[in-house]
Parts: structure tokens; C-alpha cells; sequence
């Protein structure tokens, strides 16, 4: 068991100093793995990122419904109960236009300004929180409760939300096959390193095959350098993504300042970091075993 | 140790290479075989080795059907067979000493025991000093030598070796087959194809002459 680790140690050795014999070509072999990998990646980060954000608000779908100014006491409790009683309807609340008032002397400091009015210009609003949360149905909801007596107004506060989803769907649709091509594409990178290095070392492995060395042994250091090419690979693209985010985090806090709020882009999870790197190992290997398969059945002694 | 049963060798393209070859060659003994250059001695090197495969007929080694071996089993056949090419088969991006290491790699001793091995095996051949030497800087002889201690290095039951003095001098020739007397003293079943005259004059051992193919 320690015999054949300490082989397979060996045989890592051996590859890695083959990687780097030519170090140039090495470089340039895991910096294109690590540009090809880094743009879907890129890609999936800020569509995570976007994501996270419209969750925020599409979580809480509200409606909100204003009443028309000329509404009474007796019409605000009749559609309050009406509300409460439909089925589509979670929760509802009522806002009151002095309430509103109040609220918006607060929030915005314009109070000098608000104390100026003569009349409130706020109209009584009912905040509704609907059961559904799709969009067809909120769509459905909101057309239904607008057409409700007294109500001048209903306002679907995530629609927006939803429709940027949609949009995002589309986004990772759009990455989901960036990858896939671009995943063939590293396959097609390894499949031909390889290729050139079987092709290098054939007198070694017809050599290897004369004196006694199994398909296995002679696999070996091919496979592992494919999926050691893919590992660099990897960790290229994310180096590049990293950067490239943390360079996008200096522009947008100085942005977001602006808009008095604070927006950071999330980097990598550590659980995304590790599977782009599990991945790329395997897109190496693969590529490898690929071009081992079709390549080192020409080579027969005699 | 080694034996031929009616074995046909016909390579694609209808060249016969081999018609009826029969022999027996007992552990320990020491043969040659000979004929002139196209009588198929290779050819019957390469079947031991199962590097060819016969159209009929048996191949036993090691009491062994090689014919009816998996591709898969060839390598383990291999490891007990040491063989001594005439264009060496040496490699130029290692140094000689590497050279002897890669069937104890291909074997998987560690890396200690390995090491004494092949600066016994380097010490048999004479080339002790030379060992950090590229092949390249070798000259013929030194490569053949060392091409012999690659052979022997893993310490095989066989060995088998195809014009081992076909380009060396008559000097470098006579080293060689000292190394090789002195593996069939210690008990190797040896099997050397030649054609070179001095050299069966000087070695009273038994001889299998082939020609056209054909054992005489």
C-alpha cells in the first residue's frame, strides 16, 4: 500500500517537473484553461449575485392597493373585510393616510416641508400579502383587486422582480451552454497536450511496453497530467474571477455610496470554489484519458 | 524453459517468416540461433515475447501457452524475459542510470532497493562510472552494455538478444559475450541470434540454424 503511494507520488513528481520543463507552454496552456473557465464562471457569479438581490424583494410579494381620497370610514371596513375573507389573500393590512403621512415625515426628513401642506395629499392604502407567489397568478390578483370599489390604484410592488427573473433565467440558460461549450472546448485543449506528448514520448512508451510495463503504468502519468493541468486551470479561473471581483467591489462601493446604501458583489462560495476545481480536475483527466485511449493503441512494439 | 511446436509465422502481406519451427531449449541452457540476415531469427525472438503472435502452432514458455494469453497478462510475461535489442532501444532524455532504473519502476521495487540494483547491474556491464552519462555520449559498445544492463536489472529467467555484437568490432564483440557467459554460469537460459562468424567460432554452444524461414 505505501509501495504503490509512494509510486504514485513519484509518477506526480515526474509530471509536474515535465509540466514545467517547458515553462512557457505550460503557463500558456493553464492561463487559456483558466480564461476559457473564468467567463461562465464570471457569468454564474453575477447572475448568483443578481439573484440574491431580486430575492430579496420577489421573497415578500405585496400588493398594494390606494384608495381613491373621497373614500369613508364604512368603505375602508367593508373592503377591509372583504379582503381579509378572499381566498388568494394571506394577510392584509391597512395603512391609514395620517399614518402614511406620518411615515413619510420620518423616512425622508422632509418634515418641514410636509408640516407646510395644508391637506394631506396621501390617500388611505390597504398592504395586502397574497398567497400565491408566481407571477401569472400575482398578475391575476392584482388586475381582480383593482377593479374593487373605492380603489383607484393597485400596485404590484415585485413585478419588476419578477420580469429581471425571467431575464436571469435566461442568463443561466445562456451560461449553462457557455459552459458546456466551453467545457468541450478545455476537453478538446487537454485532448491535444496530450496527443503532442504521447507523440513526444514514444519511444519511452514502446520502450515501457517491451520490458513488462502494464497499460496502467503507462496511463498513468498522462492521466495525471491532464487532470494536474485541469487543477492550475481551475485555479487560474478563479484567481481571474477573484481579482476581477474584488476590482468591481472598488468601483461599486464608491457607486453605491452615492445611492446611500451599501452593495457588495458576494465572491465564491467555498462550496462553488471547490466544485470549479473538482471540475476542472475532471475535464482534464477526461480529456486525457480521451486522447490516451485513441492515442496509445498506435503504438505497438516490434 | 522454451519451446516450439510446429509454429507458422506469416506476417500480412503473405511473407512467410516461419514454417514449421520446432525446438525445445531446456532452464540454464545457452543457444544460438543463426542464419543468414531475413532467416526469421528475430521473428522468433519476437514470439517468445509474444511482440508477434504465430498463426499456428504453439509457443510454451515457462510451461506457458504464449498464444493463448490475454493482452492483458503480456506485461507479466515480459517482466521475466530480459531483452537486448540491436539498436539498443536506449533513451535519450535520461541518463544511463535512469535508463537501467525504468523496469524496476515499471516493476515497482522502492526506490532504495532499486538503487542497488542498478549500480550492480551498471557494475556488471563495467559501466559503473559512467552512470550519469547521456547514452548519447556512449559509444557503441558502452550502449549495447548498457542496453545489457537494462536487461538484467530485474533479474529475468531469460534472456533473449537479437544481433547483440551486429554492428560492434571484434574487441567490443568478445566483451559482450563474456557478460554473457557469465550469465549462463550463474544459471540464465540465454538465446542470442547472430550471424557474426568470430563470434560462433569462439562460443562451442548449441545452435539452431534457420533458413528461409525453416529450422535446418
Amino acid at each position: 500500500m505505501t509501495l504503490a503511494f509512494a509510486q504514485h507520488l513519484g509518477v506526480l513528481r515526474a509530471v509536474l517537473r515535465r509540466m514545467f520543463a517547458s515553462k512557457l507552454v505550460g503557463l500558456l496552456n493553464i492561463l487559456v484553461i483558466g480564461i476559457t473557465l473564468s467567463l461562465p464562471v464570471g457569468m454564474y457569479l453575477l447572475l448568483q449575485n443578481a439573484q440574491s438581490l431580486i430575492a430579496k424583494f420577489a421573497d415578500t410579494p405585496q400588493i398594494s392597493l390606494f384608495l381613491s381620497l373621497d373614500a369613508k370610514q364604512e368603505d375602508v371596513d367593508r373592503l377591509h373585510k372583504q379582503l381579509a375573507k378572499h381566498a388568494a389573500v394571506a394577510d392584509v393590512e391597512f395603512v391609514s393616510r395620517a399614518k402614511a403621512l406620518e411615515q413619510l415625515k420620518q423616512s425622508t426628513g422632509l418634515s418641514d416641508l410636509i408640516s407646510g401642506l395644508e391637506q394631506n395629499p396621501l390617500p388611505d392604502a390597504f398592504i395586502v400579502h397574497p398567497k400565491p407567489s408566481d407571477a401569472p397568478s400575482l398578475e391575476m390578483l392584482r388586475n381582480e383587486l383593482a377593479k374593487l370599489p373605492r380603489v383607484k390604484e393597485a400596485q404590484l410592488d415585485s413585478a419588476w422582480a419578477y420580469k429581471l427573473e425571467g431575464l436571469l433565467k435566461f442568463g443561466r440558460l445562456i451560461a449553462l451552454i457557455l459552459a458546456s461549450l466551453l467545457s468541450l472546448a478545455l476537453i478538446a485543449v487537454t485532448f491535444n497536450t496530450i496527443r503532442l506528448q504521447i507523440l513526444t514520448q514514444r519511444e519511452e512508451i514502446e520502450v515501457s511496453r517491451l520490458i513488462g510495463a502494464t497499460d496502467g503504468f503507462i496511463r498513468r502519468p498522462f492521466l495525471y497530467f491532464g487532470a494536474m493541468q485541469g487543477l492550475l486551470g481551475g485555479s487560474m479561473a478563479w484567481l481571474i474571477v477573484t481579482i476581477s471581483l474584488s476590482l468591481l467591489n472598488r468601483q461599486l462601493g464608491a457607486l453605491s455610496q452615492l445611492y446611500a446604501s451599501q452593495f457588495v458583489l458576494d465572491p465564491l462560495s467555498p462550496g462553488d470554489s471547490l466544485s470549479l476545481l473538482l471540475f476542472s480536475v475532471y475535464l482534464g483527466w477526461f480529456g486525457a484519458r480521451l486522447s490516451v485511449a485513441r492515442h496509445l493503441s498506435n503504438i505497438e512494439p516490434g | 524453459m522454451i519451446s516450439f511446436k510446429q509454429v507458422h509465422k506469416r506476417y500480412p502481406g503473405g511473407y512467410e517468416a516461419l514454417k514449421s519451427v520446432s525446438f525445445d531449449i531446456a532452464e540454464g541452457e545457452m543457444v544460438f540461433i543463426t542464419g543468414h540476415s531475413g532467416a526469421g531469427k528475430s521473428t522468433l525472438l519476437k514470439l517468445i515475447a509474444a511482440i508477434e503472435r504465430p498463426n499456428s502452432g504453439t509457443v510454451l514458455v515457462n510451461n506457458q501457452n504464449v498464444n493463448a494469453l490475454k493482452n492483458g497478462a503480456l506485461p507479466y510475461l515480459r517482466r521475466n524475459i530480459g531483452m537486448i535489442f540491436q539498436d539498443h532501444k536506449l533513451l535519450f532524455d535520461r541518463n544511463a542510470s535512469d535508463n537501467v532504473l525504468l523496469p524496476l519502476q515499471i516493476c515497482g521495487y522502492d526506490h532504495r532497493e532499486s538503487g542497488k540494483r542498478v549500480s550492480a547491474a551498471l557494475d556488471k556491464v563495467g559501466l559503473l562510472k559512467r552512470e550519469k552519462a547521456n547514452p548519447i555520449e556512449l559509444s557503441g559498445g558502452e550502449q549495447q552494455r548498457l542496453c545489457i544492463a537494462r536487461a538484467i536489472v530485474s533479474r529475468p529467467s531469460i534472456l533473449l538478444a537479437d544481433e547483440p555484437t551486429g554492428n560492434l568490432d571484434a574487441a567490443y564483440a568478445h566483451e559482450i559475450m563474456d557478460i554473457f557467459n557469465s550469465f549462463h554460469q550463474v544459471g540464465a537460459t540465454l538465446l542470442i541470434s547472430t550471424h557474426d562468424q568470430s563470434v560462433l567460432q569462439d562460443n562451442n554452444v548449441r545452435r539452431l540454424t534457420l533458413k528461409e524461414g525453416a529450422l535446418l
